[in-house]
């Protein structure tokens, strides 16, 4: 039998296709909460948005009991149903502190956000281009992490935090 | 008790689908010359049923009844009627049952309008075609069913995304889906005639109706989404070269290469594999954009959670085409020779499929680069306008040109004459261009070529309507139209991109802005409750200053409650010569707005000649004889 060299190519190319795309659904599922919680998040750095010159880095959050990093923009409208439950997170726990990252915004409608509804956030991370958020593995905005004293992910919640959401990061800071 | 009647009606049309490729299959044995009845009467249950299922579900969104997941996650009892009915195929379980509505229904049309064909070839395509239906009514049941029930009983629905609450947005899938779905049925015909040895010029003649048809919805479907993008999205841009919009590119071009080269299979009988590769590979790509777009793996910033096991669904079942596919046409593949002479309407034909091909490819690499390099290397790369720019649109300029002159050649042989006449016109188009760029402003040298090449062919096509016309030749207009439509949008664009003007400022209500040629004056504040949103309206006097001409235009904020959600509605103000845009968002906590202004010339002409490529297609297909 004769070997035709560009049916061997058109194959080698549908199944390497198909072969990345497979693996692409896979990868897929590291954005689900069940696969990153766990693991440690991978090591940051980010400047306060009022002041460029103060950073913060995964180092600090280990001084936390726990860390909730939330990641809001003033464009986005999840992001206000969502603020009161971090509100009261800082309100009600003490173990809890909020880090809030700040994406894809102007600084001074970000400013102006917290203004208007409170500031749950002790410290507030510059992320103009989105690209930090990116490396903490988030695809959409608002999303949190909770992490605890070590670094390890605990919880992951994409979307706007809700009241069952709200009662299970209460119970799982306990 | 809906959700019982929806799944016992899927399942209906289920076990019809196994029956009818049961009975086919026996059918193919016997030495009959025609079908069998009971075949006829078996699609026609099957297509009778579908669209009853269909219907059940449109029923359970118009009394909101929410003991279906569909309709709780997706509708509200306070919305609008029209937008109960859109929010049927408005998420991703309906439009999955509207896909198999048109594969059924397609099924059923090509079975009855084809009578005249090869029996064994017409049986050949409805087993592909339900094979195909299987395969999706397999994927509704075990993962995506509308029907699905949900107990105890909402009291409300969750409602629909209010972006999606938009008339041009709920017309948008359905014209894609019928676009896209339909090219299903020559995927299975071409199949069939692989296997039936039925190719040529009859086979030709036999998918010619749906290639059209596909094509125009999908061309339509196209330009009423990017008309949405423009009134919605609140960018002023209508086109952005994002994966979602790529995705549907796809299809669309390996279609349009398809469309022309049908016709030299039916007037020359030659081309059958390359025309039968493009009738496999143009519903491909539809599964591969479904692919993409349903299974989360375009994931960019701005998309929400998906599911993945869909996306393992779709992805066997794409490779399962494929690989039969590449298998059939493979193990049946001759040799053909092509001997074409180059000044020949069939030369021209090819060299639009081979611009196409290009085309295609170019926005594939576009999609799938940075996908692979993400899941090889873990880099993350965007693929954004510059790079469709850079290697698109050089290409568009000896495209138009031989899309004006190419229909001028004959079949087989032309004599030399003809084209030296029809590039006269070039004269003119230059001319034109020349006054455009001293009048009105520079640009560069590839916008000068680009203007150069659209008015030729916009003037090369009144020409030849007016010979047409005066000939009394109704059957080259449709062709005519279209090619004169795209010369005029790519004008039109042109002209656009060339002239736009964009401000970008923040005002506080009673403020005052000027610019070059406007002052726009913030006069003041409403707010207004709507059936299902709250709104803020601005209100704005623009004043020309050059031709001291007064306009108002009045942006919105919307506050949608179901669910609770914020849109900017731009304020458009359409004329002839341009559309005036603006859009206001609030800027939180203070009492300035930020003001988004922009003159947009010939905007509305831009969706008339887009709309016009789609009226060629459509009047084609009005037209019972096209013969040359």
């Amino acid at each position: 039998m004769k070997i035709n060299i560009s049916k061997i190519i058109i194959f080698s190319f549908v199944i390497f296709s198909l072969f990345v795309f497979w693996q692409g659904l896979k990868k897929n599922n590291s954005y689900d909460t069940k696969n990153l919680i766990g693991s440690k998040i991978s090591s940051f750095k980010l400047s306060e948005i009022n002041n460029n010159e103060q950073y913060i880095s995964q180092e600090k959050l280990k001084q936390n009991k726990y860390t909730l990093i939330n990641f809001f923009a003033s464009w986005c409208a999840p992001c206000r149903i969502e603020h009161k439950y971090l509100l009261s997170l800082s309100r009600e726990s003490k173990k809890i502190k909020i880090i809030g990252v700040n994406f894809k915004d102007k600084k001074n409608n970000a400013i102006n956000f917290l203004e208007e509804l409170g500031n749950p956030y002790y410290f507030v991370g510059e992320d103009l281009d989105g690209k930090a958020s990116i490396s903490f593995g988030i695809y959409g905005i608002p999303e949190s992490i909770l992490v605890d004293n070590e670094l390890t992910i605990i919880k992951k919640i994409v979307g706007p935090i809700d009241q069952s959401q709200y009662e299970e990061i209460l119970k799982l800071i306990k | 008790m809906l959700s019982n009647i929806g799944i016992g009606l899927v399942t209906l049309v289920l076990v019809l689908s196994f029956l009818t490729i049961y009975t086919a299959t026996l059918d193919l044995k016997t030495s009959s010359q025609t079908i069998k009845k009971s075949i006829y009467k078996l699609s026609l249950f099957q297509t009778t049923f579908t669209i009853l299922s269909f219907l059940t579900l449109i029923i359970g969104f118009l009394n909101s009844d929410f003991s279906l997941v569909n309709v709780y996650e997706n509708s509200h009892s306070e919305k609008p009627f029209f937008y109960k009915i859109a929010g049927t195929w408005g998420n991703h379980e309906g439009s999955l049952l509207l896909w198999i509505n048109i594969l059924v229904i397609f099924s059923y049309l090509f079975l009855v309008f084809n009578h005249t064909h090869d029996k064994k070839f017409r049986l050949y395509t409805l087993i592909f075609q339900n094979t195909l239906i299987l395969g999706f009514l397999f994927f509704l049941l075990s993962n995506s069913n509308p029907f699905s029930p949900i107990y105890p009983i909402p009291l409300e629905g969750l409602g629909l995304n209010p972006i999606l609450q938009d008339p041009a947005l709920a017309i948008h899938p359905p014209l894609l889906y019928v676009g896209f779905v339909g090219c299903s049925i020559y995927f299975s015909a071409a199949m069939a005639s692989l296997l039936s040895n039925y190719g040529g010029k009859l086979f030709a003649q036999s998918i010619k109706t749906w290639v059209k048809i596909s094509w125009c919805f999908q061309t339509l479907g196209i330009i009423v989404g990017s008309i949405w993008a423009y009134y919605e999205l609140g960018w002023g841009g209508f086109w952005f070269w994002d994966p979602v919009e790529n995705a549907s590119l796809l299809p669309w071009f390996a279609i349009t290469a398809l469309m022309h080269s049908l016709i030299v299979l039916e007037k020359r009988n030659t081309l059958y594999h390359w025309v039968v590769i493009l009738c496999l590979s143009t519903f491909i790509l539809s599964v591969i954009g479904t692919f993409l777009v349903r299974s989360g793996i375009l994931n960019s910033v701005h998309t929400f959670a998906s599911d993945p096991s869909r996306g393992v669904y779709i992805l066997i079942f794409l490779s399962l085409m494929i690989f039969s596919a590449l298998t059939i046409f493979f193990t049946k593949h001759k040799k053909e020779k092509y001997n074409f002479n180059l000044k020949s309407k069939e030369t021209f034909i090819l060299a639009n499929n081979w611009f196409m091909a290009f085309f295609l490819v170019t926005v594939l690499i576009g999609i799938l680069y940075p996908i692979f390099l993400d899941v090889l290397t873990n880099m993350k790369i965007s693929v954004g306008p510059p790079f469709f720019n850079i290697v698109i649109i050089p290409l568009v300029v000896p495209f138009m040109f031989l899309m004006a002159i190419g229909p001028k050649f004959s079949w087989i042989k032309s004599q030399n004459k003809i084209s030296y006449k029809s590039i006269f016109p070039i004269f003119g188009a230059i001319g034109i261009n020349l006054f455009i760029f001293y009048f009105f402003g520079e640009y560069s040298l590839l916008s000068n070529l680009i203007f150069i090449t659209a008015i030729f062919l916009i003037l090369h096509s009144f020409l030849d309507i007016k010979k047409n016309i005066s000939k009394k030749n109704i059957y080259q207009l449709p062709r005519i139209i279209s090619h004169l439509g795209f010369g005029l949008l790519v004008f039109f664009i042109g002209i656009n991109h060339q002239f736009s003007l964009e401000e970008d400022f923040n005002l506080k209500v009673g403020e005052i802005k000027k610019t070059d040629n406007y002052e726009i004056n913030f006069q003041d504040i409403k707010i207004k409750e709507r059936k299902n949103y709250k709104a803020i309206v601005g209100n704005f006097e623009l004043t020309n200053l050059k031709k001291n001409l007064v306009e108002y235009l009045e942006p919105e904020i919307r506050i949608y409650s179901n669910p609770e959600t914020l849109t900017y509605e731009a304020a458009i103000k359409t004329k002839i010569t341009s559309d005036l845009y603006l859009t206001m968002s609030n800027v939180s906590r203070s009492d300035y707005y930020n003001i988004k202004f922009q003159n947009k010339p010939f905007m509305v002409w831009i969706w008339i000649s887009a709309l016009m490529i789609t009226f060629g297609g459509f009047m084609q297909l009005s037209l019972k004889k096209n013969e040359d």
